[in-house]
């Protein structure tokens, strides 16, 4: 797309060079003649008009559609299992768990689903819980929370950021891990049992390391480093969050996992974008390469119940799945790309119509039509 | 009025003057410490940044806190330091040139040392006496107490004042005239108190009294005053006491920054930042209910993410709502388009360097560019309907040219002098096409053969510097003696008339005869003594300054006497007592002894002097050596006297007006030479008589309401004490005394004043100017009785103007008529083609000029501006009363006529009601019933006056609305500047006025734009002006081109700004969506914050500053492009809405499709939030990019960089900081998306999807319905030839994409021609009322036409036309819009004469520039020649047949248009 300006850039030499042979003497006012001053920058100067356009929307619904299909064909080959376990309804099991709202109870709500799956899980299963209705969006929520308490800060253990409050403190004693976000750490545990066509059940075994991002676990969150490598000793004199049942520092007896960087806490403390979400809970490793990571068969799934999400018309879902290149399941993006790529092409078929009958009196004959 | 005290006693008093300003000046607005409150309190008079300001705080309140609170005032920051720095950087430089200025030094005197001491400038306080050297500029203002000039005067040139480059001169106070008039004025003698008026800015106004110590009070004049920045030229010396220092001079009080306009443009966007307000409030007020809404449902049981107030204390849902309304301002600022304004001014400070570099609006003739002055009104440009030009100057070249002249009822038509100019036109066009200039010289000498030898002479001896004679060599020639304003070579050698000369010739023997028998001068024949009368008025009534260009600015001293003129009864008691000559002498200069004791007297019957000698013998004496030869007997004797005065010919004239300076150069032709100019004195020199002085006893200064200047001398030859009166005809014509009562002679003076007044008019017919002389006897009693009076108005303090004026008006009666002169406005070069694009732009151009009727009208024709097809309605009336009538008859007749083409039922209502065409905003041209016709108004300044009146000004404009042009005829500037102001307010329309005198200032400030040519005639106009050209035709490319474009870039930017603020913010609100109404962000508050001032600011501004939709070439060649503008079609109100439509539709669908393709994982909001920032980058890019249209480097680089710049910043800004930037902390996450499939996923179809509707609506747009534009630019892109077929095809076009207003049928004449006839008439009232209603222009004295009204003007103009001319002459320009687009198809087909090659036509006037010379246009002249007063009566109405038609110019084009190739019409026309 070449512009064709030489023949003016000739002009204007022409032109410069009959200004005043003087020149040199008295300093002329007259402007530059670069192309830059007299706009004449050569230029690029698309016409959009069906006929030019054409192409554009033709190549554009050629490339989205196979695209489109090859992730829609992606997305369909992910296996996933949503389990609501929220119990609202009388006839589920944690009916009875649900109708608790407090946040501390001193004997825990045990409650099981069943669940078969009929189709065997052939890769890793990642394990998710799911809220619904949660919006840990929320503005003041979102900002709860004190990130160099977390990295391991330890003025900042002490004396927390302000924007902690009203869960800043508790009983004059700064609470460590302070803020909302914090104290509204997900608290339910989940346990997947296999249950045997013999009947026996066997527990999974789930990995609850490396569910959160590398860079959390290791740079973001950090345990406060004190005198003693002893978790209990440097977090001696801080509160627990007022929803806890146990201190930060006993949340985990594996000491990778304990206190600050418990990868639970720091997959919780990523708030979600929207109120509907998902967050990893544990991964389920293949063990081996013959038998699937999850075979077919019935499974019971045993929730300790401590979450309450009745207050806020919340649910909870237990979700098994496995993950291809571009993640979940998830067929939006294939559609879309489908989609979009069929009214592209089907927007070229119109310009192409509109460009065969009006394109003919093109140019000219717009000027004098 | 309260007056001043002054004191001067010298340097030394210091005490007393404190309460005077001192010299020192400061023009900065901050010091070092004030800078910072004072720049910002000014900053934040703008309502807009205290808006923000206000946002940036309320995020300091905890509880709304939305951002991080520094954060939130970084945009403030910003702005407001971009504005400090651009505000400091202009302090220091004005800082820089104070302290030059002051520091500059001038020569004080101090008593300590009792002499002049060097001091700096800021060191001179109120009453030091300065001493001031040539060439020196002066440091505050001082009056001239001494001056080493003989004559007590000091020059001053005053060029930075006011841009004049003549000379002016300044006097010294007269008592000291007295006091000191040979020794050296001594400071320390000084003793008297000077009280004058407080300072103020009006340049040409001083008044004071200087007190003495004898008591004795003395007027100080401005005459007295020299003004500070002027410079000091011609004296050598000059004393004078500063009276006003520093900032209480007049310069500095002068002294008042760039205007502040607001362009229609920047209205219009306010109006939209308004309804960005609105739509902000609503979507706030929305938010805030959403919020208290979700918040309610919750009830009591309270979510554990619905965080506590910090106190730990529950907020009501009202409460909340209430806070987060607040918050959501903050959140949603971003709508409020902050950056705008700071872009915008960027965009047009670049807009306003490129149209300054635009080497086509560079003039190298003068050395000079266009000059913007307004810096922020460049789109105006593009968007004007109406253009008001000044005639004088502006469409002509203020080159006054000498045409012809009647001396005595005799005409002169000076043949040779036109094929003199003639010629010149040739060898301009010549000298463009071959630089070979061998055929140049013989033509001019076979066209000068039968001019005096000298003529000759001087081409032959020039030509070895210069090319003869061309213009464009002329005018580069006068570049080079840059001092000497109005002298080319072709205002200069004007060839006499044989007859003429044979005359003076005559007359100079029979002096020469009279003098050797002593006869008295009475007893010359009295036309030959009307002949040397009528070039001894032309020499010396003018103020014409002699200089010598060998030293330049060196004042031509020859001096016959010294003598001041009279100021007082007892100088003329004593002046004009017997013993005069021996007292008179007593005072002259060694040099001019001789002379002086020889005034000579001729037989004087009033005043009987003893000094009778006074024959005619002793002019002999006086007889230059350097007489040119062919008179008839070379000179015998000369005395010289004179110190030096240079060879005859090389004198220059420096003249105020340029009309001066002609009269004088024919005077000089006829060798009736002005040889110098003293206060008092005037030399002329005569042939055979040799050089004679006339004693200056007044000069009655021109002015505008008088339209005339006189002197009174005393002449030289008879001491009779003569007035010499030059002026506008109308004026002197009513002065001239009754004829004598003596038959013979009465029936003579008759006879003259009747052929002379046929003369003018004829003169006006042809288009020159024309000027009365005429002289006055006084006998010395009236003289002395005359003089009493003026005495006492001349010392007047109190209405000391007026008293001149009526003391002028008193001596100037019973003139006696001598001759009359024609002088030629010459035309500028392109100006009737510069019209015509103009006028094909869809511009309505109004000429309003102070000359009278005839020229101005002929001047029109000339241009092109009216149209020998046209007809004219010509309103001149006497009376309120009479002028209501004449607009009520000119309402109906173009009612009338042009009814049954105007269906439109409001056509007929709006005579009744006159307010409907008042409607706010201009109507759309289709919808308008005001019709533009074909048809020319003319008015004369008395009408206008009555017109303009409340009552009649709606009916007025109504009649001027439907004219295609109008001519406002001898109007004053006042009149001008409410001409504009009315048209402007009522019709809701921009103005553009131009102009380049004086006279147009008022007008120039009044318009919406002003624009000043930079021509001759002083500075004042550029001054006052927003844009500055140096020639009118300028203003083809300044509109067309720059306008347009500035516009539509503006246009554009503007449209795009409210876009992308409006796209992002939509985001952000649709989120809130799934928030709760919290007010939450998920793009990173630091992105959000800069996605403005940084990431998406670079391109915009590159294509704001560049953009060209439509190449200059297209612009000018298809000028109906220009209509784009003026309909405002870039930015129409329903645009802004459109855009924030896409704006929302785009930012959905960049909201929902990461939305879907995130739904139910385990994403995070920053993580999510980040994908959507880049694709909306993305798409707003792309957005710009199918908006520009024209891509250079600079575009793909301002791209790249945006986006390069926001990943560079993101990634350094993610792995920056692992516990910063609460609340996002968005440590890692922009890595993390890299490396993710989904990101580039999303970010490839949510751009396309965004923009697919407008990509296809504008592909369809282009295809389907392009605009005009778009056309233009497709044109841009076709191939020569083909591009060439399809412009000499457009101009046949008429219901194409162009004729948006199709009443500007650009070539009317051919096309009326053709197609008339195959049209069905229409049902034209024939009974057009043609009532003989004549109203004559008043002061149309003698046999001027007494029937010039409107009736008979239309029958003149109609009898050109063919058989019906009223129904023929609207057709076809009607026909087009009330008709499909398939009407000039029709035409096309119909008609073979309309071939696409006969279209070209018009063209060839192009190639060659003034091919219509002024005079030869028949239809012009005939036009004007009360062809209808013998006719009169209704009968006038039935349409007339000319032959002239047929012969006529039209089909003379056509003619010429057959030999013509298309091939060189199309060259011209990308002339």
């Amino acid at each position: 797309m070449a512009s064709g300006y030489s023949a003016k850039e000739e002009d204007g030499h022409h032109s410069g060079a009959l200004g005043p042979a003087g020149g040199a003497a008295v300093r002329s006012r007259k402007p530059d003649n670069t192309a830059f001053k007299q706009q004449r920058l050569p230029a690029w100067q698309p016409i959009l008009t069906a006929g030019t356009v054409l192409p554009a929307f033709f190549i554009i619904g050629l490339l989205f559609i196979p695209i489109g299909i090859g992730l829609y064909v992606t997305s369909n080959n992910i296996r996933e299992l949503q389990i609501d376990y929220t119990g609202t309804e009388s006839s589920s099991p944690c009916f009875a768990c649900s109708q608790n709202y407090s946040w501390n109870m001193t004997t825990p709500c045990v409650c099981s689903v069943s669940f078969s799956l009929d189709q065997p899980f052939e890769s890793n299963v990642f394990m998710y819980y799911g809220l619904s209705n949660f919006y840990q969006n929320h503005r003041r929520y979102v900002k709860s929370r004190d990130d160099s308490q977390l990295n391991g800060n330890l003025n900042s253990l002490k004396e927390p950021s302000k924007e902690c409050e009203p869960y800043r403190t508790n009983d004059g004693k700064p609470i460590a891990p302070c803020g909302a976000i914090a104290n509204s750490l997900f608290n339910d545990t989940l346990a997947l049992y296999y249950n045997d066509p013999n009947g026996t059940e066997t527990q999974i075994q789930l990995v609850k390391r490396g569910i959160a991002w590398w860079t959390d676990k290791h740079v973001k969150f950090r345990n406060p480093v004190g005198d003693d490598s002893n978790l209990t000793a440097i977090f001696q004199g801080t509160a627990k969050p007022v929803n806890w049942q146990k201190p930060v520092y006993e949340l985990d007896s594996d000491p990778e996992n304990n206190g600050f960087i418990n990868e639970d806490l720091i997959v919780w403390m990523r708030t979600a974008a929207l109120p509907t979400f998902r967050k990893l809970y544990r991964i389920i490793e293949k063990n081996s390469s013959t038998s699937p990571t999850l075979p077919r068969g019935n499974y019971t799934l045993k929730i300790t119940y401590n979450y309450p999400v009745r207050s806020f018309e919340g649910r909870k879902r237990m979700i098994l799945s496995t993950i291809s290149w571009m993640g979940g399941k998830n067929p939006f993006l294939g559609i879309a790309y489908i989609t979009v790529g069929s009214i592209c092409f089907f927007l070229g078929v119109v310009l192409l119509i509109i460009h065969h009958k009006y394109g003919s009196r093109s140019s000219s004959a717009d000027l004098t039509h | 009025r309260r007056g001043e005290e002054r004191r001067g006693e010298g340097g030394a008093v210091a005490g007393r003057e404190r309460h005077y300003a001192d010299n020192k000046i400061k023009t900065t607005k901050y010091t070092l410490l004030s800078f910072l409150p004072k720049n910002l309190f000014e900053q934040f008079h703008r309502f807009a940044n205290v808006y923000f300001v206000f946002i940036a705080l309320l995020n300091f309140v905890p509880a709304l806190s939305a951002f991080q609170p520094e954060l939130s005032l970084a945009p403030v920051l910003f702005i407001l330091s971009v504005t400090a720095i651009k505000d400091l950087w202009e302090d220091y430089r004005r800082h820089r040139s104070d302290k030059e200025i002051n520091h500059m030094d001038c020569l004080v005197y101090s008593r300590a040392q009792r002499g002049y001491v060097e001091k700096y400038w800021k060191e001179v306080r109120v009453g030091d006496f300065i001493r001031l050297r040539c060439n020196e500029i002066l440091p505050a203002d001082v009056l001239l107490l001494s001056s080493s000039d003989p004559d007590h005067l000091c020059h001053i040139e005053t060029a930075t004042l006011d841009g004049e480059t003549n000379l002016k001169q300044r006097q010294v106070v007269r008592s000291f005239i007295d006091l000191v008039s040979d020794c050296e004025f001594d400071p320390l003698k000084y003793s008297s108190i000077i009280e004058c008026e407080k300072p103020n800015n009006d340049l040409n106004r001083f008044r004071g009294y200087i007190i003495h110590r004898s008591g004795r009070r003395d007027g100080l004049y401005k005459e007295n005053l020299l003004l500070r920045g002027c410079t000091i030229r011609n004296t050598e010396e000059a004393v004078g006491i500063v009276i006003y220092a520093g900032h209480e001079t007049k310069a500095m009080l002068n002294n008042n920054g760039p205007r502040y306009k607001r362009s229609k443009l920047e209205r219009q966007m306010n109006v939209d930042v308004f309804w960005c307000v609105v739509i902000l409030l609503v979507m706030c007020l929305f938010s805030a209910i959403g919020h208290g809404l979700w918040l309610f449902q919750y009830g009591d049981k309270r979510p554990i993410f619905d965080v506590l107030s910090p106190e730990g204390t529950d907020l009501s849902p009202a409460l909340s709502a209430i806070y987060l309304f607040l918050t959501m301002v903050i959140v949603f600022q971003v709508l409020i388009p902050i950056s705008l304004f700071v872009s915008i001014e960027i965009v047009k400070i670049c807009q306003v360097y490129i149209i300054h570099q635009d080497v086509d609006l560079y003039d190298e003739e003068t050395d000079s560019h266009l000059q913007c002055r307004a810096l922020n009104i460049t789109e105006d440009l593009g968007q004007m309907q109406y253009i008001f030009s000044d005639k004088t100057g502006t469409l002509t070249e203020n080159k006054m040219v000498f045409r012809r002249c009647t001396v005595a009822g005799v005409e002169y038509s000076h043949d040779a002098n036109a094929r003199r100019l003639a010629m010149y036109q040739e060898l301009d066009s010549e000298e463009e096409e071959c630089t070979s200039h061998g055929g140049t010289l013989p033509r001019r000498d076979s066209g000068a053969s039968h001019q005096s030898g000298r003529v000759v002479l001087r081409s032959h001896s020039t030509k070895s510097h210069r090319r003869t004679g061309s213009r464009a060599e002329a005018k580069r020639a006068s570049i080079l003696s840059k001092h000497t304003a109005f002298s080319s070579p072709m205002e200069k050698d004007i060839t006499p008339d044989p007859q003429l000369l044979d005359k003076v010739n005559e007359c100079s023997s029979q002096l020469e005869y009279m003098r050797y028998h002593r006869q008295p001068l009475s007893q010359l024949p009295s036309e030959l003594s009307d002949v040397l009368d009528f070039f001894i008025a032309l020499t010396i009534c003018n103020t014409v300054v002699v200089s010598s260009p060998n030293q330049p600015r060196q004042k031509v001293r020859m001096r016959f006497e010294l003598k001041s003129p009279v100021k007082t009864i007892e100088d003329f008691i004593k002046r004009f007592t017997p013993s005069r000559l021996t007292s008179g002498s007593n005072s002259s200069s060694s040099s001019s002894l001789a002379t002086s004791r020889s005034v000579p007297r001729a037989s004087s019957s009033l005043l009987p002097s003893p000094s009778a000698d006074g024959t005619l013998v002793r002019l002999q004496e006086e007889h230059t050596a350097d007489a040119p030869e062919g008179i008839l007997r070379p000179s015998v004797l000369d005395t010289g006297g004179a110190t030096g005065p240079p060879e005859e010919g090389e004198l220059r004239y420096e003249a105020e007006s340029p009309d001066e300076a002609a009269l004088v150069y024919a005077a000089r032709a006829y060798k009736c030479a002005l040889a110098g100019r003293l206060p008092d004195q005037v030399t002329v020199e005569l042939p055979h008589l040799g050089k004679l002085a006339f004693e200056l006893l007044h000069t009655l200064g021109f002015d505008s309401t008088r339209k005339r200047m006189s002197v009174v001398v005393r002449h030289p030859l008879t001491d009779q004490i003569t007035v010499y009166t030059k002026g506008a005809d109308s004026v002197i014509m009513d002065l001239i005394g009754p004829p004598a009562a003596d038959d013979t002679k009465g029936k003579r003076q008759r006879k003259i004043l009747y052929k002379t007044q046929n003369y003018l008019n004829q003169y006006a017919a042809d288009g020159l100017r024309t000027l009365c002389i005429a002289k006055k006897v006084l006998s010395k009693e009236d003289y002395e009785i005359w003089l009493k009076s003026h005495l006492a108005a001349e010392t007047a303090i109190h209405g000391r103007e007026e008293l001149l004026f009526e003391s002028a008006l008193r001596l100037e009666t019973n003139l006696h008529l001598l001759g009359a002169t024609g002088i030629e406005d010459r035309l500028q070069d392109g100006v009737p083609e510069t019209i015509a694009s103009l006028r094909k732009a869809g511009l309505q151009i109004w000429v309003l000029t102070g000359d009278k009727q005839e020229t101005a009208i002929n001047i029109a024709y000339a241009c092109k501006l009216l149209d020998p097809e046209e007809e004219i309605i010509t309103l001149n009336a006497d009376s309120q009363e009479a002028c209501a009538v004449l607009l009520e008859e000119s309402l109906h007749y173009i009612q009338s006529k042009f009814l049954c083409n105007t269906p439109e039922p409001s056509n007929r209502a709006f005579e009744d009601d006159f307010t409907a065409f008042h409607a706010p905003g201009l109507p759309s041209p289709a919808s308008t019933p005001f019709l533009i016709h074909q048809l020319g108004l003319v008015i004369d300044g008395k009408t206008l006056a009555y017109a303009l009146e409340k009552s009649l000004e709606d009916r007025f404009l109504a009649v001027a609305r439907s004219c295609r042009s109008v001519l406002c005829c001898r109007s004053t500037p006042l009149q001008k500047s409410m001409v504009v102001k009315l048209v402007r307010n009522k019709l809701k329309v921009m103005t553009l006025a131009i102009g380049d005198g004086a006279n147009d200032v008022s007008m120039i400030q009044v318009a919406d734009v002003g624009v000043g040519i930079s021509g001759q005639e002083g500075m004042q106009a550029v001054m006052a002006s927003d844009f500055a050209l140096p020639r009118f035709q300028y203003l083809q490319k300044l509109l067309l081109v720059h306008g347009h474009w500035c516009y539509s870039r503006l246009a554009n930017m503007i449209l795009y700004f409210f876009y992308k603020n409006a796209m992002i913010v939509a985001l952000i609100f649709w989120y809130q969506f799934y928030c709760g109404f919290s007010g939450s962000v998920m793009i990173d508050q630091w992105f959000l914050i800069f996605f403005n001032l940084m990431f998406s600011a670079f391109p915009q501004l590159i294509t704001g500053t560049l953009d060209k939709d439509v190449s200059a070439e297209t612009l000018q060649d298809l000028p109906q492009l220009y209509m784009n503008g003026q309909n405002s079609e870039e930015y129409k109100p329903y645009m802004f809405w459109m855009n924030m439509i896409d704006a929302f539709f785009q930012s959905l669908v960049c909201f929902f499709i990461p939305y879907f393709a995130y739904a139910d994982s385990d994403v995070d909001l920053f993580t999510w939030g980040t994908p959507i920032t880049s694709l909306a980058l993305f798409t707003i890019l792309l957005h710009l990019g199918i908006e520009t249209k024209t891509w250079t480097w600079l575009n793909w680089a301002s791209i790249a960089f945006s986006i390069g710049l926001f990943f560079s910043v993101a990634l350094c800004y993610h792995s920056s900081c692992p516990t910063c930037f609460s609340p996002s902390n968005p440590y890692w996450t922009m890595q993390r998306l890299l490396g993710d499939p989904l990101f580039y996923l999303i970010c490839v179809i949510t751009p396309v999807s965004a923009l697919l509707p407008r990509y296809f609506y504008r592909a369809c747009q282009g295809s389907l319905f392009p605009s005009a534009v778009q056309v233009g630019r497709q044109l841009d892109k076709s191939p020569p030839e083909a591009r060439r077929s399809i412009l000499s095809q457009s101009k046949a076009s008429l219901g194409g994409p162009f004729s948006v207003r199709p009443a500007h049928y650009p070539f009317p004449g051919v096309f009326y021609n053709h197609s008339a006839e195959g049209h069905v008439s229409c049902r034209r009232k024939d009974s057009v009322k043609c009532s003989t209603q004549n109203v004559t222009e008043k002061g149309a004295g003698g046999n001027r036409s007494p029937g010039r009204d409107i009736l008979d003007t239309k029958q003149g103009s109609s009898s050109q036309r063919g058989p019906t001319p009223s129904e023929a002459g609207t057709l076809p320009y009607s026909n087009p819009d009330s008709s499909a687009p398939s009407g000039p198809e029709d035409h096309l087909h119909t008609d073979p004469l309309l071939d696409p090659s006969n279209w070209a036509e018009p063209a060839v006037p192009f190639a060659q520039p003034e091919c219509v010379p002024l005079t030869d246009s028949p239809p012009a002249s005939t036009l004007l020649r009360p062809t209808g007063v013998e006719r009169g009566g209704p009968q006038s109405c039935v349409p007339q047949r000319l032959g002239l038609k047929e012969g006529g110019t039209p089909r003379h084009n056509q003619v010429h248009n057959e030999d013509t190739s298309k091939e060189s019409s199309y060259q011209t026309t990308l002339l």
